[in-house]
């Protein structure tokens, strides 16, 4: 059974993304651009090396937050700043962790406060979503 | 340089798009999910990225300098294989700040005349 508590700390989860998980993604999600494939388009618009999709990592915090509300109907608003680059390196798996709290709760619905990081940073800001209780 | 008067232009698109189990089986999969009937939150991003996007090109939409500041979603409903699409994309807001050129662009998913979701995409246009 899930708390629902003003202040709870959802139990965070980590989810491994790779070079082939970028990949996946720009061909499920219709997003081609090569600065998430290639390493030297990367490189040469100045980026360390590829990087995921900013909506990538919005989506696995959509992911996380279908997981605690039950099914994907339950999230009524997801939003989120992308405030700084997921850096993906060929041949390793690069963890995002995401968690969350409950900032506000209502007969109807609650909302949550994420919070996703790589390797110590936060990669998102302002994210925020809404479950619907009901 | 975008077109400082674009703000509430709106488009709709000329064709729907038709949601196929196929689709939001292959995202959900691609983001490590296992439900698969409704869609994934931010599924709709696939559906919405090519009508917004071509709104605000044709408003001096400058790509080379984009990076995408923020993204929302209301989700009315998930989406489901068979759902016939239309997108109304509509530039609500730009401003210039130290350099840099923000526009908003709000997309309504519509469903017949359902409103089924709706999204607002932000970017930054670097200076």
């Amino acid at each position: 059974m899930r708390k629902v508590e003003l202040g709870y700390q959802i139990p965070a989860e980590t989810y491994k993304i790779n070079r082939a998980t970028l990949v996946e993604y720009a061909n499920a999600g219709g997003d081609q651009n090569p600065i998430h494939q290639d390493e030297q388009v990367a490189k040469a618009v100045g980026l360390p090396d590829v990087i995921a999709h900013g909506m990538l990592t919005m989506a696995l915090a959509g992911r996380y937050v279908t997981k605690w509300a039950g099914h994907s109907a339950a999230v009524t608003e997801i939003s989120s700043r992308f405030t700084k680059p997921v850096v993906v390196p060929a041949g390793v798996d690069v963890e995002i962790t995401i968690s969350a709290v409950i900032e506000e709760v209502s007969a109807r619905q609650v909302k949550l406060d994420i919070t996703a990081e790589c390797a110590g940073v936060k990669v998102l800001g302002m994210a925020k979503a809404t479950v619907s209780l009901l | 340089m975008f077109n400082p008067d674009a703000v509430g232009k709106s488009r709709k698109s000329s064709t729907t798009f038709k949601v196929t189990q196929e689709s939001i089986s292959n995202f959900a999969h691609a983001i490590g999910e296992s439900e698969i009937i409704n869609s994934s939150v931010t599924y709709s991003i696939m559906i919405s990225l090519g009508p917004s996007q071509a709104l605000l090109e044709e408003n001096g939409l400058d790509w080379t300098r984009v990076v995408h500041g923020d993204q929302k979603f209301q989700n009315n409903r998930p989406l489901h294989a068979g759902d016939e699409v239309t997108c109304t994309s509509t530039i609500e807001t730009y401003r210039a700040v130290a350099g840099n050129e923000i526009v908003t662009v709000r997309t309504d998913l519509h469903c017949g005349e359902e409103l089924a979701q709706v999204q607002w995409t932000t970017l930054v246009m670097r200076g």
